[in-house]
């Protein structure tokens, strides 16, 4: 078995110590089981995931477009990518979906996981509960089809709608600055039930008695939630967000359905950037490069918010 | 759609109980429309899918749309295939986490440590990160353009095997100190005591896994090139090429179709597919 590690990713927080005190089974029929038991695993994660990442590095380093011998390149594609407008902007479309996606999903979820926190029928919690989480189970690639028939500027029921109150109809998905919202939109739509469901178990987990005490002092509505809601709820917070940034940093499925990075480059992410060099245009190199640069990216963008948090984040 | 509006974070405790069920019911109708308005439009005749306002309760339901999806798109072909895969995978997952999460959990031996934080780093990196060495490797072995090359790399799962773990750690040791007192080894003690009360674990494992990779796009837009290896929403996204702008409603019922196993995995698996989530939130 090898011992190769990836470097430097700071375990989940909520990993318990790993080994128990006092190992019950300890011989040597434990240790080949743990072996057999692991191997797949192992294996598997080596092969798939740790010689992947080797390889995308070493691959950055070359051009090669899988017909003729890969040629060493040096720098030559991070050089490229720096000044190829379409990575460029790929990168910033991938920040700003980012930071406007996950800030409206969060908003999104917890607003409803508060509303729901509140008095209510059992029955019509769960009803409330089974809708929000709903969109998390088809699949994105379909919901993207559907949505671009909502969306259609001609005969789409968005507009339509719009055109009960009197709005004149929107190019949703064919000017500039509305493609991008559409997709933000189609996006946070499938995914704000997934931090719903993490807020909705983090305010479970918030003792009644505090409330109380807190009402008991005189503590109501909108101070109640910035005073002891939200501190009480930052870990849950800090692991949405986490999970979000991760997830919206990889946004492809919308913005190819929807759009195709359209119009112009005004919605291409990095990972429609990384499928078109690498499988369109068999630039192996430069798609590895683009795929370097956003394992960085992730991994910088995850560091940082885990520095910030040690200042916001209350553990009970 | 449009969850933006600004009502929405307005509605909090101190409202009147009703206000803040009438603005969540909103919402909700908010989250659940596009789904209503597919399975209404892929009722409707091909030549009124276009009609506004829509029609939510259809004058008249036909099924003239799914007749066209299944002499559009080999709708079986597809279906077999996305159920192969997703299945074998599914499968795959439980054994492997299950394995895997036991031996974390609950054996001892050398490397143990370094190991699992393998397992945990690679939870953070992105398949779109490795998507090109990991074509490679699938074409050095002869996998690409076929099911299994979907299906064998996604057996090892690193949030699956930490779920795993978490769960057998959760188990009270005394069950297995007993067995050994009476002198079971460790494959019987895991066989015997452990892996029975393992169900309900490996059930979120496999449910996560279901949907998942019953919606998976990406790894199958890049390795399946031929269309009998096509699964259901790659075939959905290609049968709406073939159609332009012709009729919505054969692209909605396709749609419906392909929801159909993630909706009643959703009703049968809700209750482990939440946990899985709320657990540890998924890195997918």
């Amino acid at each position: 078995m090898t011992n190769t590690q990836v470097p430097a990713v700071r375990p989940r927080p909520s990993t318990p110590p790993a080994v128990a005190e006092r190992p019950s089974v300890r011989d040597r029929g434990a240790r080949l089981l743990a072996a057999l038991f692991l191997a797949p695993t192992v294996v598997g994660i080596v092969v798939f995931t740790v010689v992947p990442i080797i390889g995308s590095i070493v691959l950055s380093l070359f051009h090669w477009n899988v017909i003729d011998p890969p040629r060493f390149a040096g720098g030559a594609n991070y050089r490229t990518t720096f000044t190829d407008s379409t990575v460029l902007v790929s990168f910033r479309n991938t920040l700003l979906f980012m930071v406007l996606a996950v800030a409206l999903q969060l908003l999104i979820a917890l607003a409803l996981a508060l509303a729901l926190n509140g008095r209510m029928p059992v029955w019509l919690r769960s009803v409330f509960r089974s809708a929000f989480f709903f969109p998390l189970v088809l699949s994105a690639a379909s919901i993207s089809v559907v949505m671009k028939y909502l969306f259609n500027q001609d005969f789409g029921v968005v507009n339509w709608l719009i055109g009960l109150v009197g709005v004149a109809p929107v190019p949703w998905l064919t000017s500039e600055h509305a493609a991008m919202a559409t997709v933000i939109l189609v996006y946070v739509w499938q995914q704000f039930g997934f931090s719903f469901l993490l807020f909705v178990g983090g305010l479970n987990n918030i003792p009644k008695e505090i409330h109380e005490a807190a009402a008991l002092d005189g503590a109501t509505g909108l101070r109640k939630h910035l005073g002891i809601t939200l501190p009480l709820l930052s870990p849950t917070l800090l692991v949405a967000s986490v999970v979000g940034i991760i997830n919206a940093l990889q946004v492809f499925e919308q913005p190819y359905v929807l759009t195709d990075g359209g119009p112009g480059d005004a919605t291409r992410t990095v990972v429609m950037v990384i499928y078109e060099r690498a499988f369109e245009q068999l630039d192996f190199g430069e798609a590895s490069a683009v795929g370097v640069l956003l394992f960085v990216l992730i991994m910088a963008v995850t560091a940082l918010q885990f520095r910030l948090s040690r200042r916001f984040v209350h553990y009970q | 759609m449009s969850q933006a509006t600004p009502t929405l974070s307005r509605v909090r405790y101190s409202l009147t109980p009703w206000a803040r069920i009438a603005g969540l019911t909103v919402c909700a109708l908010l989250t659940l429309g596009p789904v209503i308005w597919t399975v209404a439009t892929s009722l409707r005749t091909p030549a009124q899918s276009f009609d506004l306002p829509p029609q939510i309760i259809p004058t008249h339901p036909t099924t003239a749309a799914y007749r066209g999806v299944f002499q559009q798109i080999d709708v079986w072909l597809l279906a077999l295939n996305s159920t192969l895969v997703t299945a074998l995978i599914a499968v795959g997952q439980m054994i492997t986490a299950g394995l895997a999460g036991y031996a974390f959990a609950r054996l001892e031996f050398r490397l143990k440590k370094p190991l699992f934080g393998l397992v945990l780093a690679t939870m953070m990196v992105p398949l779109q990160v490795t998507i090109v060495p990991v074509f490679l490797v699938l074409k050095s072995m002869g996998l690409t353009d076929t099911l299994l090359g979907l299906i064998i790399p996604a057996f090892p799962t690193a949030f699956g095997t930490f779920l795993m773990r978490q769960y057998f750690l959760g188990m009270p040791k005394d069950l297995g100190e007993a067995a050994m007192l009476d002198g079971a080894g460790p494959w019987r003690i895991f066989r015997s005591v452990y892996s029975p009360l393992a169900t309900p674990g490996l059930a979120i494992v496999g449910v996560l896994a279901f949907n998942y990779h019953w919606n998976e796009f990406f790894r199958p837009l890049i390795l399946e090139t031929s269309s009998q290896n096509y699964t259901l929403p790659l075939g959905l996204v290609s049968l709406q090429g073939n159609l332009g702008t012709g009729s919505i409603s054969v692209v909605l019922a396709g749609v419906v179709l392909s929801m159909l196993p993630a909706v009643a995995v959703f009703v049968v698996g809700q209750r482990p597919l939440r946990e899985g989530i709320t657990s540890a939130g998924v890195n997918r």
